[in-house]
């Protein structure tokens, strides 16, 4: 790097005014051009950079523009196709562009919600990927206002039968239950599966929820010349020095071990002191507006802050607490270190905010303030400038791609594979065994394993834990002030990325069906999205393809269903060695349930009750779990979606739960009604005796996925009341059987009879003997 | 009468579940009130709770750090005149650390943190609990430190009532002895609770105030942890 420097003399620096101050030159014009390259820039926005300052950038500058500018900070490769999503709506107070989208839930309350990756990191180090990747989404929630009350995990792995696979998961899992267990936030739901797609790039998604009253929503913003910029929280040090260009957006290849410095490391406990910090001081209104630092420090916290507010700022980075020794400007602007957040404050309440967090054992530093100047101003100490440029280049004027794309040619290939010669088991004892197969399925089987490290209770609003509905249960209300209602929100995090990636447009839509499908099952209504959209390189046309089409089919399925998506992010180069990930557009709804008293679970309630399916099935092998399981395949036409037929199967479905007709509700998805079937009973600690009539193959009638079908249960003499409402709605429907005691097991005619025992032991034990702590 | 009694629950920087014990009461009619760790004046509280959480992090060793805080000086002097003080899961670990009860907390024996409804066998009554010994109780346990562990003259002491008592022990469904070693967390002994010789000290690794309402819990064994002491100290007996 050139030391060269051209002194800029005279002290044009005021108190918040600077205009046309310049900063100290420390590249010359090739140097510059280099390490532009260096720090991920293609070489036409360096160009672009030297146009719109009208002169060589400084390193700082460099650094800023390469982090803003970054895949994962600007969505230069997606911002065109996420305007497909709808994002508004009568329940919308807060959609895309902020830290987090927010909706009211009734009764004056509103949630936060958003789901975010922290793939890259968690593949170099998974316990503190994870876990920082549940801090950052913490800290969108909090600074929108919003107590954090729930966390999920949405995790891919390759298989378990790899030692560095179960070093990934257990790491992860880990890390997401120390993080999220110290704070006191439950994580109360998730989704996980396993496949060689993922093996040189696993997928670490987290989403939080936060809860407020309407009226305290706040935004990141800096506003009102002389206003103070007050860093809170941590010291600042080098870790994850480019993590978002670095990291998030490369791909991996044999230099990753070498990036770990680039890891961040969490402190769960100061994120907790920072949450009650700033939730008091939002209380108590001293503040004008309040931003998080995630990815890019401090650089992509302020530079939003001012950019929303079409304000400058003017920022000394001698002033910024530091846990190192001779840290460069550039170095503070960018640096990841955790749990930090920036609030904008007047200059007389500027005293009590800081109050307030020396009260909670807080660093709070008064690091610069807000001028009118627009520009984006850093010093280092009161005389040096090592950075003007302004404000919303970095984010208006970040470059926007539109890449060309194509379909790959396996495409048709899969689409069109012949399954014909397959061998299906048809003998009761090898139905059976099949069945017993996809149970224990590191896909299907029970999840306990992950969900018993997160404390999924704290807070006592969990109303349905893990493993016994389809989606999560939330009470609406503020244990411990007194403030509680009758509602409840359901949550589900759901992606088939095996369907995304034989046919990444319905596979996407199939993805917020089954998710809506899956907060119906509760007997809430959806109403909301947040996605997480992982996908390999947007520069390679066969890939981003696969994201063209996943974003255009899950923008259709949001209009369909009537849920807007209020927030997101999107992570490309989910890549190792050249090999893209399956196409992962993983989806977060939340649903709101008016009558907490009301909500549903899966598991059968008693012997006796009449087991009823809802839909059809159809002979819809491909892309199934099946397939996997048994023959290794990854092929074939993934399940029709019929969106008129999948929203009233749901809409059905909650009537019938509203009315308190049927018993239980759970949805057929991986696995098919075989699974469906034998997963409520597992849930019920109970049997069925049933027969599937349908003209299809054993094979297809027990494991076809097709879609829009509920497995519902009713108490016998309820069950006329049911078949009555399910003729009147004009859906498919039949009824099964009935019900068992465990020790009658689980018997579908001609084709499953297994003990209740069998079962059991195929669902739990896999996980743990995987893992080794059987 | 439980009604009116008045519980003050300790806040330690990271304490997570002051919240839900402040709940739990409410739902018992139990006025809580919360006291800062910076605090040194308990008002009129007349009995204390530790809640759970991670105080100070849990770094160093869970509860160490806490059992600095100023108010545990206080609460040190309110447990030596008699007056009940109860430890929940981090609370029980800080009030090993601060020799109000024996033994120590260590990490769980597969050194992964658990978050399970787990079965409870009566043991011994002391001032928070008042139940037939062998009566059988469900609760959550949520911990990564609950591995309960002493020396064998403590674990004697215990048994003798001089070193204090065993209040719980995890047990199988039909409340039998777990095998050796079959503790969730493996705590010696199967040891959940503890309380001191005087029986007005007590702490225990699972949560009590998880399980008080019917709409969000497991169970509904918790209200007795909450209601027993409170007859006593409104009637005045301590």
């Amino acid at each position: 790097m050139s030391t060269q420097a051209e002194e800029v003399t005279g002290d044009k620096r005021g108190s918040g005014t600077v205009l046309s101050d310049e900063p100290v030159r420390d590249l010359d014009a090739e140097t510059a051009a280099r390490l532009a390259v260096e720090l991920g820039l293609a070489p036409d926005e360096h160009d672009r950079i030297v146009e719109l300052l009208g002169r060589t950038p400084t390193t700082t500058e460099l650094y800023i523009y390469s982090l803003m500018w970054s895949e994962h900070c600007s969505y230069k490769h997606s911002k065109k196709y996420l305007r497909l999503f709808p994002t508004d709506g009568p329940a919308v107070l807060q959609g895309p562009g902020e830290n987090a989208g927010v909706i009211s839930v009734g009764d004056g309350w509103a949630v936060a919600f958003k789901m975010e990756s922290h793939n890259h990191p968690s593949a170099i180090e998974p316990f503190q990927g994870a876990a920082t990747g549940i801090g950052g989404i913490i800290r969108d929630i909090f600074t929108m206002g919003a107590r954090p009350v729930a966390c999920f995990d949405s995790l891919r792995f390759g298989t378990l039968d790899k030692p560095r696979q179960r070093y990934l998961f257990e790491g992860a899992v880990a890390g997401i239950g120390a993080y999220g267990n110290c704070l006191g936030v439950p994580t109360i739901g998730g989704e996980v599966a396993f496949d060689e797609a993922y093996e040189g790039n696993c997928l670490i998604g987290a989403m939080a929820v936060g809860l407020m009253r309407e009226e305290r929503l706040t935004l990141a913003t800096a506003s009102g010349v002389g206003n103070q910029l007050i860093l809170i929280g941590s010291t600042t040090g080098r870790d994850g020095i480019g993590g978002a260009s670095v990291l998030a957006s490369q791909e991996f290849d044999e230099g990753a071990e070498a990036k770990r410095p680039a890891v961040q490391v969490g402190d769960p406990f100061t994120e907790k002191l920072l949450i009650e910090a700033c939730l008091e001081l939002l209380d108590r209104g001293l503040l004008v507006g309040l931003g998080d630092l995630g990815a890019a420090g401090l650089t992509s916290s302020a530079s939003e802050m001012a950019g929303r507010a079409g304000v400058g700022l003017d920022i000394d980075v001698s002033k910024v607490p530091q846990r190192e020794l001779a840290m460069q400007p550039f170095e503070i602007m960018v640096s990841e270190s955790q749990e930090r957040m920036l609030a904008c404050a007047t200059p007389e309440l500027t005293p009590e905010v800081l109050a307030v967090c020396e009260k909670w054992g807080l660093r709070a530093t008064v690091i610069g303030s807000v001028t009118d100047t627009g520009q984006f101003v850093v010093r280092e100490g009161a005389d040096k400038l090592v950075c003007s440029l302004p404000a919303l280049s970095l984010t208006d004027d970040a470059p926007l791609y539109d890449p060309p794309y194509t379909e790959p040619a396996y495409i048709q290939e899969l689409a069109n594979a012949n399954l014909s010669g397959l061998a299906h088991p048809e003998s009761v004892e090898e139905l059976s065994a099949a069945l017993l197969q996809l149970l224990a399925s590191p896909d299907i089987c029970d999840k306990r394993w992950i969900y018993e490290q997160y404390d999924h209770q704290v807070m006592c609003n969990t109303v349905v834990v893990p493993g016994a509905a389809d989606a999560a249960v939330l009470r609406i209300g503020d244990t411990g002030r007194g403030q509680m209602t009758t509602r409840a929100i359901a949550i589900s995090t759901d992606c088939n990325g095996r369907y995304v990636y034989l046919n990444p447009r319905r596979g996407a839509a199939l993805a917020l069906a089954e998710a809506c499908r899956n907060v119906s099952c509760t007997g809430a209504t959806p109403a909301a999205v947040t996605d997480c959209l992982n996908f390999g390189s947007p520069e390679k046309p066969e890939v981003y393809w696969t994201f063209v089409e996943a974003v255009t089919g899950l923008a259709e399925a949001c209009r369909s269903f009537d849920v807007p998506v209020v927030s997101g992010n999107v992570s490309f180069y989910n890549e190792s060695f050249g090999a893209p990930i399956y196409p992962t557009p993983t989806i977060g709804v939340v649903g709101i349930l008016t009558d907490v008293d009301q909500h549903m679970t899966q598991g059968f309630a008693a012997p006796g009750d009449v087991i009823v399916l809802i839909g059809e099935t159809n002979d819809e092998l491909g892309g199934s779990a099946y397939l996997k399981e048994r023959f290794g395949l990854a092929a074939g036409e993934i399940p029709a979606l019929d969106f008129d037929l999948e929203r009233e199967v749901q809409s059905v479905t909650r009537e019938l739960i509203a009315d308190g007709i049927i018993r239980s509700a759970h949805d057929c998805s991986e696995g098919g009604l075989a699974v469906a079937l034998a997963e409520s009973c597992l849930s019920g600690g109970l049997g069925a005796d049933v027969a599937f009539d349908d003209e299809l193959s054993a094979a297809a009638s027990l494991f076809s996925e097709t879609q829009s079908r509920v497995l519902v249960s009713v108490a016998l003499e309820r069950a006329d009341e049911l078949i009555d409402r399910l003729e009147a709605s004009m859906l498919p429907f039949s009824v099964l059987g009935e019900v068992t005691p465990a020790e009658a097991g689980i018997r579908i005619l001609d084709k499953v009879a297994i003990s209740f025992e069998e079962a059991r032991a195929a669902y739990e034990d896999t996980l743990p003997r995987l893992m080794g702590d059987a | 009468m439980a009604a009116g009694a008045k519980v003050g629950v300790v806040v330690f920087p990271g304490s997570n579940c002051e919240q839900d014990v402040a709940y739990a009461c409410e739902q018992l009619g139990i006025t809580a009130r919360y006291l800062w760790h910076g605090e040194r004046d308990l008002g009129d509280c007349q009995a204390l709770v530790l809640p759970g959480g991670f105080s100070y992090g849990d770094y160093l060793r869970a509860g160490a750090v806490a059992r600095f805080s100023p108010v545990m000086e206080e609460v040190i002097r309110f447990a030596e005149t008699g007056r009940p003080v109860l430890g929940i899961c981090n609370g029980f670990q800080i009030l090993t650390e601060a020799h109000l009860l024996p033994g120590a907390l260590i990490r769980n024996a597969r050194l992964k943190f658990i978050c399970r409804n787990v079965a409870l066998r009566a043991e011994a009554s002391c001032d928070w609990l008042d139940l037939p010994q062998g009566t059988v109780l469900h609760l959550p346990i949520n911990h990564g430190e609950g591995n309960y562990y002493c020396d064998p003259s403590t674990l004697e002491g215990l048994r003798d009532g001089t070193a204090g008592r065993v209040i719980l022990r995890y047990c199988e469904e039909d409340g039998a002895d777990l095998p050796r070693h079959g503790a969730p967390n493996g705590a010696l002994d199967a040891i959940a609770g503890v309380s001191n010789a005087a029986g007005n000290v007590f702490g225990l690794m699972p949560h009590p105030e998880r399980a008080v309402d019917p709409q969000a819990s497991y169970t509904t064994d918790g209200p007795a942890f909450f209601t027993t002491v409170l007859a006593l100290v409104t009637e005045g007996v301590r």
